[in-house]
């Protein structure tokens, strides 16, 4: 399915994601209308459900907030795409079931507003009849997204512990 | 083949002893730090995993500090849940106003951070740790679950960059500097997924609180984590703050890093990162003149004795500019006691700045000193993101404490050398 695509520059950080501000609220369904604030006040209102974002290089550096995954999550983000994460951000990402993709190539011809299909057990995007490879992610963080994220992995591996 | 520092911190804490760069491990930590922030979202998640008990409640360390004292009913909730969390799985270690401070600054100050340590914090900043020779490792909240959990966490062993410090630090240059100056020659991205990792002559130059301060923003680069070689100063340090059973650990000769970078520290300037990045470092000759409204000393790194040292030595006998509010926050209640005990604190309080109780508060805009729009902020803190400190349309330039002070008095960005005198330092 073609999806919409909100292009963002080069290292968006978890200030602008989800500001300082909110951090006292813990529930999702408060956090998702405060997304991307920081950029743009009426950001959260443009996304629609099943949305894309396609950010430069280092998103979501600064902050280790999970805050800022949950509130794209919660706001309807369906993947973000990018040359590059910052570290924490691409952990909590995956961990929470916010799907994350590197792929360079993409990134730097996605334009705002375009729209793209992604496939995320490929980990392919195709757009304008190109279809763009991303990063292929180690077998450990691989074992997570197939469970459906770290709580559903952690809860298998505790319930496999000897106890 | 040789290991670096973090090579051989890794593999101290993996079940089979091994981790060289690029490798996934699996790791072990000697303690796990979790705050009133990222505390309360681990909570939930470590529940649903069906945990019902804390790998080792003894590695647990609990800090409120964001938000403490709370400064509504929504963040006094937080901070009850985490003080819960810990009461449920006899966690004992909790700190939070009175007998804390901020959570990287506690754990030096507890003997929780020592030579060959490796800390998972739930906080970007737990590379501070890398001042006393342990690896600290920042996380989400939900990972941080998993290790509360498991008592483990997957990582891939990061490449090192070397940095290979010389000279002395000039007057009025502080570790501040070192690192602004490092993020300005990098960038945002220069370490991104890599460990810094600092030796030469010149690291002895700086005391264990401007390490503290380099090590500190790491992360700002992007680093996973920053080790720094220890010496004598550090071991020292760790015993006086009770940790007795350490590995000081030292990069091999033949130590692989993916880039070397050699910083004569006599070469510093005083720097100001401008808003809204950390490596748009200046000298503070390019800024002079810029007005601020609000000056704020302290956070997790630069709320140190020696910052309130510099802060009080231009103070002395001068008042804050009438125009301007100064905020100084020192860093934990045993610093601030420390600062009270040498007099600093009169000084400030004289010159007309605020003194407050230990907290995170402004330094990620949560409380106690937001901007409003259009004000302008110079601060010794570690992030200047748009909004970092209040509205989207303020600014906050990043300085050291020196150059903080001078601000504070001139109402305008200043050289500290108009104001003071290095020996009062
Ligand atoms: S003082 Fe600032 S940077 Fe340090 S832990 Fe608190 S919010 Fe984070």
């Amino acid at each position: 399915m073609e999806r919409r695509i909100h292009k963002l520059g080069d290292h968006i950080d978890t200030d602008v994601i989800l500001p300082g501000r909110y951090l006292s609220i813990t529930d999702p369904a408060e956090l998702g209308p405060h997304c991307l604030e920081g950029i743009d006040p009426a950001f959260a209102g443009r996304i629609r459900a099943g949305d894309l974002i396609v950010a430069g290089r280092n998103f979501g550096c600064g902050s280790s907030r999970e805050h800022a995954p949950i509130a794209l999550k919660a706001c309807g983000i369906h993947a973000v795409i990018a040359e590059s994460f910052a570290r924490i951000f691409y952990r909590n990402a995956i961990n929470i079931g916010l799907p994350v993709l590197v792929c360079p190539a993409f990134a730097a011809v996605a334009q705002d507003g375009a729209t793209a299909a992604v496939d995320l057990g490929a980990g392919t995007v195709t757009c304008g009849g190109h279809v763009f490879r991303g990063e292929s992610l180690p077998p450990t963080v691989m074992a997570i997204v197939a469970a459906g994220g770290l709580v559903p992995y952690a809860r298998g591996r505790l319930a496999a512990a000897p106890a | 083949m040789g290991a670096t520092m973090t090579e051989k911190i890794f593999a101290r804490h993996t079940a089979d002893g091994r981790a060289r760069a690029g490798e996934i491990v699996e790791l072990q930590p000697d303690v796990v730090l979790l705050n009133d922030v990222s505390g309360p979202v681990a909570a939930g998640p470590f529940a649903e995993m069906g945990a019902t008990r804390v790998f080792d409640p003894d590695k647990v360390v609990l800090v409120a500090d964001h938000f403490s004292p709370a400064k509504d009913v929504q963040s006094a909730e937080l901070i009850r849940r985490l003080r819960s969390f810990g009461e449920t799985y006899g966690i004992k270690s909790y700190y939070h106003t009175g007998n804390g401070g901020i959570e990287h600054a506690v754990l030096a100050e507890t003997g929780r951070v020592y030579p060959g340590a490796l800390v998972f914090g739930a906080d970007s900043h737990t590379c501070t740790a890398g001042a006393l020779n342990a690896s600290g490792i920042g996380f989400g909240s939900t990972d941080l679950a998993a290790a509360l959990a498991l008592g483990s966490l997957w990582a891939r062993v990061p490449d090192a960059i070397r940095v290979d410090l010389t000279g002395a630090l000039p007057v009025y240059v502080s570790g501040k500097d070192v690192i602004l100056e490092i993020i300005r020659r990098i960038g945002v991205d220069g370490a991104l997924n890599a460990a810094l990792e600092f030796g030469g002559p010149g690291l002895g130059a700086l005391n264990v609180d401007e390490r503290m301060a380099v090590a500190n923003m790491a992360v700002e680069a992007g680093a996973e984590t920053c080790v720094m070689e220890p010496d004598a100063a550090v071991e020292a340090y760790a015993r006086a703050h009770g940790a007795h059973d350490f590995t000081a650990t030292y990069p091999d000769a033949e130590a692989a890093y993916v880039a070397h970078i050699a910083l004569d520290l006599s070469t510093l300037e005083p720097t100001i990162a401008a808003p809204p990045s950390p490596a748009n470092g200046l000298p503070v000759s390019a800024l002079l003149g810029t007005p601020v409204h609000q000056v704020y000393v302290g956070n997790c790194a630069n709320g140190t004795l020696t910052d309130l040292r510099q802060v009080a030595a231009v103070l002395r006998g001068r008042q804050v500019a009438p125009n301007v509010r100064m905020f100084v926050v020192p860093a934990t209640q045993a610093i601030y006691r420390d600062a009270m005990r040498e007099g600093l604190l009169d000084v400030i309080s004289q010159a007309g700045a605020t003194i407050s109780a230990p907290t995170c508060g402004a330094c990620f805009g949560g409380h106690n000193g937001i901007l409003a729009k259009g004000e302008t902020a110079i601060a010794t803190t570690n992030r200047n993101f748009r909004g970092r400190m209040g509205d989207p349309d303020s600014r906050v330039f990043l300085a050291n404490a020196w150059v903080a002070a001078a601000a504070a008095v001139a109402g305008e960005i200043a050289h500290p050398g108009a104001f003071a005198t290095p020996a009062q330092s």
